[in-house]
């Protein structure tokens, strides 16, 4: 039986009917993550003790048959932007390196409650600020199907985890593609919900109006089950939604048939790899035998998506990253330090990556005066086109259906030197943020032994659609159910 | 518009943020403002005439809570995660001037 | 030599009364916190993920300081980002509004230093976040977050001030609505009510605007004034000196009586404000306005005319009065349960009860005489069964002794009940008369103002009981009987 391979659904069947105990799944986990990870890096933190204690709960709810849910007993990893009640959480970053929060984020207890098993943090980019994991301050994640190559960013560590079956689900977080992106590169199944249906309270946050947690799993069923336990108002986060959360399970075999897909056609023009088009095309024809209809749409500001995502992404990364001083928590220079200004400024000098330092001092530029109303309130504006955009184009059709790169997962260092480079990598996964619609990433084929992922968009709080539909190609598909084989 | 961001305004721009940085940074950082700036500079194509700007897509509004004080949290282990504390305050170097 | 004119505008802090802090729910009381950093939680204290929430109260209270500045509500509200770094400022940046405040473009009436009624315009009424109070050391800072993220109201003046007098009322008088409305308590040694003040000068009969200073933190009115005055001085000093005054913040310090320049900004303000992302906009309707437009008390001004008409009393008297809501309420309740005239009872309330108060050094809240046991003493004293000087011995004893006690208890005790019996007072007088033939020889030769002396004598020798008018009469036939 090979554990680190089952689906989150076979893994909780198995714990409820007592084939095996959440301490020998976690354990089995743990095992195999201080086996295996250390060619993947994809954890930042292994709680060992945290995640057997967990377990040994679960376990004792389990034999009381009380309080089941889905999740319970289940291992998990948690994107280490998110705040772990006791567990180092450092944002990759160095200025966070030693830093144990107090508290825990909403999702965190959420699934606390459940009776989910946290196994560990995954690594990411810098506060989340990379397309490829290069960035983490700490360590490289690599690509569980080619370990020369790059997992995808930010959330690389959370889909690398999932892929090397070193956990059964994972938490991301998606700013503009990090959830997506990697799981495209990865071969995994994530959603960037809409924005406002998981609560962010205790997440780091980086862009707080583009910010949205996601879980990712190996499909689609298991995504649903996932998100069904983590979304819903919070009374600590003022931009949760009040609708309450569907029951997206009991939905999911509904037919498809008849229903329309709609194909951006700014998203199929150059700079897309022939492997990926290939691909995509040919999850368009599954579709069509599926009995759905194929319409081209447009979403005429595409190719403004990129610079208004990353102009708000530095404006407001710069304001949330200030609280980072040196003063209250993480890295301090308050040694040398000959005053106050001076332990900020030697702080953020040591604490900060490259890409962290040019993305808050851009941002500092774009929002101060005499430039904010060319870049800042520009970039809103078209940030308004951009969403006009999405609700057009899906009043007439109920999703979207796009690649997640036009690439598959490029080789480490490839476009380290290169930031703009990097930042158009981003391309198909940056405007759904800016807009906030929903949009669900599935492994849709390989191209050259690596996996090619799309995405599916749909309608504000429209979930339920995009796992339908998602499901659907996934009873007729196998490439979610492709293992990568670790080398060294 | 083209903005060509020399290492003056890196240096200014680096001081609002409060991050240090040495000469050489201002000058790499420099160069690559630039092309990051002038790629944005692509926005000026589009027509905002009449366009709100979007802050928020959530549209909620009176989001608020009841004016119920609560219990708070740890001191203890708020100023273990402190560098400097000192009587139960947080110990910070000398401030000069005032900020606010 | 030209004449110079001040032009003043003043920004009032003023932190709201609510329960809990602005954007958590650590009790905003931090004045009575235990020990430093003890009513702290993630968001007041900054810590990465924490997000605001805000507090309804807070929204309520600042509208209803709005309404009665006379402001337009504004519907559409937002919440801004004003960034800056001071590590009395957790997040790096403080939650304000900016472009959208709660209320904006209303006005206050007041007096100037003539006592000539004019008009100020109050600017706009924000609310931001208090920071964290932060205790200057030798070498290092000490930082204490219990105050970090209390309420704080920003009310802003437009430069209608002309002398530091105007502004002292200006201020006097928020303060006094601010009082009424119950959202501030008005102690400013606490640093709960707190000003600023922007001054420039001007060449009298002009109409421009110069450069003007902003000197921060006054926390007395009389820090207010005294650096308002000094600051009026030094610019009109610099210009006849053929200076230019530089645009500055200043600091007030008290202990030498001068401004002085806060360390010069290398980088010149720049807040990059910008819409808060983690709190929704505000859309306050027109119902809920209303409905916080009916909470709304009769303030100083309205009750002040009433005062004036309804106790026919004058515009100093009644505005003595009003300047607190507690003595109004406490004066027009002793009148209600008293039978003597509102006048009597406003002199004996801004007299000796005014007085008691300074000299001990206690507030209304403090002093637990009724006001039906006030209205007593001051009508026993009106129908003359105990005499004036007689009436404040007793009023003293019952403010000092803490408690309810009854006033004809307490003129029986100590034997002050007014004597008018006629024979009793003749007694004293003959016997004073006898034992003082210097004065009677005086007042024989003609010196009347003697007559004083000796009625002082009648008093201290009847313990102040005899009836002042009959005694003096019986002094003078006894004297006038000797001259035969
Ligand atoms: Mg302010
Ligand atoms: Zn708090």
């Amino acid at each position: 039986m090979q554990l680190h391979t089952l689906t989150l659904r076979e893994a909780s069947e198995m714990l409820a009917t007592k084939q095996i105990s959440s301490v020998e799944l976690t354990q089995a986990t743990l095992q195999r993550a201080h086996e295996i990870d250390p060619k993947i890096q994809s954890y930042v933190t292994l709680a060992d003790d945290v995640a057997l204690e967990q377990a040994k709960q679960a376990d004792e709810r389990i034999a009381k048959g009380k309080d089941l849910t889905p999740l319970t007993g289940i291992p998990f990893a948690m994107k280490d932007a998110i705040s772990t009640r006791g567990v180092r959480t450092t944002c990759s970053s160095k200025i966070l390196e030693n830093y144990v929060p107090q508290y825990n984020a909403t999702v965190t207890q959420k699934l606390a409650d459940a009776g989910a098993v946290l196994i560990g943090k995954t690594n990411m980019d810098e506060f989340g600020m990379g397309s490829s994991c290069e960035n983490s301050a700490l360590f490289k994640t690599r690509n569980p199907w080619n370990l020369e190559r790059v997992p995808g960013g930010s959330s690389g560590g959370a889909a690398a985890s999932m892929a090397a079956g070193l956990c059964n689900f994972s938490i991301g977080e998606d700013t503009g593609g990090s959830v997506r992106m990697p799981a495209g590169f990865c071969n995994v199944t994530g959603i960037k919900p809409t924005y406002g249906r998981v609560s962010r309270y205790g997440l780091i946050s980086l862009v707080s109006s583009f910010d949205c947690i996601g879980p990712m799993t190996r499909d689609v069923y298991d995504c649903a089950t996932v998100l069904e336990t983590i979304a819903g108002h919070d009374p600590q986060d003022s931009t949760t939604f009040n609708s309450p959360v569907p029951q997206y399970n009991q939905n999911l075999n509904k037919t498809v048939k008849g229903m329309t897909i709609g194909i951006p056609k700014e998203y199929f023009v150059s700079g897309m790899d022939a492997g990926v088009e290939n691909a995509i095309q040919q999850a368009i024809r599954t579709y069509e035998k599926l009995g759905m209809k194929i319409q081209e749409v447009s979403l005429p500001h595409t190719q403004y998506a990129l610079p208004v995502y990353y102009l708000l992404l530095f404006a407001e990364a710069s304001s949330n990253l200030a609280r980072f001083d040196g003063t209250r928590f993480g890295l301090s220079a308050s040694e040398n330090a000959k005053d106050v200004i001076d332990i900020y400024l030697q702080t953020r000098h040591e604490g900060f990556g490259d890409e962290v330092k040019r993305r808050i001092m851009l941002g500092a530029y774009a929002l101060s005066a005499g430039y904010y109303d060319a870049y800042y309130l520009k970039a809103q504006k078209v940030r308004t086109l951009l969403r006009r955009d999405f609700e057009l184009a899906l009043s007439s059709v109920d999703i979207l259906l796009a690649p997640t790169s036009p690439t598959t997962a490029f080789k480490l260092g490839e476009k380290t030197n290169n930031p703009l480079e990097m930042y158009l990598s981003d391309i198909y996964v940056v405007a759904t943020n800016p807009a906030g619609v929903p949009a669900l990433a599935l492994p849709a084929g390989f191209s050259n032994n690596m996996p090619v992922g799309m995405q599916l968009i749909g309608k504000h709080l429209d979930e339920q659609t995009l796992f339908q539909v998602g499901h659907a190609y996934q009873q007729v598909t196998d490439w979610h159910k492709q293992n990568p084989v670790i080398g060294d | 518009m083209t903005n060509k961001i020399d290492t003056d305004m890196v240096k200014h721009v680096a001081n609002l943020v409060r991050l240090g940085i040495s000469e050489e940074e201002a000058q790499t950082f420099s160069g690559q403002f630039s092309s990051i700036i002038d790629y944005f500079n692509m926005l000026n194509e589009v027509d905002t005439e009449n366009v709100p700007p979007a802050s928020d897509t959530t549209n909620n509004t009176n989001v608020l809570r009841e004016d119920v004080a609560e219990p708070s949290m740890s001191r203890v282990e708020f100023l273990d995660n402190a560098p400097q504390s000192e009587r139960g305050y947080i110990k910070v170097p000398t401030v000069l001037g005032d900020e606010s | 030599m030209t004449q110079y004119e001040p032009v003043i505008g003043l920004e009032i802090h003023a932190e709201l009364q609510t329960r809990s802090k602005m954007f958590c729910s650590c009790s905003a009381d931090y004045s009575n916190a235990p020990e430093p950093n003890t009513f702290i939680c993630p968001v007041c204290t900054g810590l990465p993920g924490a997000m605001p929430v805000l507090n309804k109260k807070a929204i309520e209270q600042a509208t209803l300081v709005g309404l009665s500045l006379n402001c337009s509500i504004n519907e559409f509200n937002t919440f801004a980002r004003k960034n800056y770094f001071y590590p009395d400022l957790p997040k790096g940046y403080q939650i304000s509004q900016y472009d959208l405040p709660i209320a904006s473009k209303g006005w206050l009436d007041i007096l100037d230093d003539t006592d000539s009624p004019m008009r100020v315009v109050v600017r706009r009424v924000h609310l931001e976040e208090d920071t964290a109070k932060l205790a200057h050391e030798k070498n290092y800072a000490l930082v204490d977050f219990n105050r970090a993220g209390v309420p704080l109201l920003e009310i802003v003046s437009e430069p209608d001030m002309r002398t530091v007098e105007a502004a002292l009322s200006y201020a006097t008088k928020i303060r006094a609505i601010l009082r009424y409305l119950g959202v501030n308590s008005g102690d400013m040694e606490k640093g709960i009510l707190r000003f600023e003040a922007n001054v420039s000068v001007r060449p009298r009969g002009s109409s421009e605007l110069r450069t003007r200073t902003e000197i921060k933190n006054l926390n007395s009115f009389r820090a207010l004034t005294r650096a308002s005055a000094y600051e009026i001085e030094r610019q009109i000093k610099v210009y006849e000196n053929g200076g230019e005054v530089v645009q500055e913040t200043l600091g007030w310090d008290e202990a030498h009586g001068v401004t002085i320049s806060q360390r010069g900004k290398e980088d010149a303000h720049d807040y990059r404000y910008f819409p808060e992302p983690d709190l929704p906009p505000l859309q306050l309707d027109r119902n809920w306005i209303n409905s916080i437009k009916n909470q709304l008390p009769e303030l100083p001004d309205a009750k002040n005319r009433r005062f004036m008409e309804q106790y026919e009393l004058k515009r100093r008297e009644a505005s003595l009065l009003t300047a607190e809501k507690s003595l109004a309420d406490y004066f027009e309740e002793v009148v209600s349960k008293s039978k003597s005239s509102a006048k009597t009872v406003h002199s004996w309330l801004t007299g000796e009860f005014m007085r008691y108060m300074n000299d001990s050094g206690q507030t209304l809240e403090d002093i637990t005489l009724s006001a039906a046991q006030f209205a007593q003493l001051i009508d026993m004293v009106t129908d003359k069964s105990i005499s004036g000087n007689s009436g404040k011995v007793v009023l003293n004893e019952m403010l000092n002794a803490k408690r309810n006690c009854d006033p004809s208890q307490i003129v029986k005790e100590k034997n002050l009940a007014q004597v008018s019996d006629t024979g009793f007072i003749q007694e004293a007088i003959e016997k004073i008369l006898s034992d003082n033939p210097r004065e009677v020889e005086q007042f024989l030769a003609g010196k009347e103002t003697i007559v004083q002396w000796l009625m002082g004598q009648v008093a201290r020798a009847t313990k102040g009981k005899a009836d002042p008018n009959i005694a003096k009469d019986l002094l003078v036939k006894t004297l006038e009987a000797r001259r035969k």
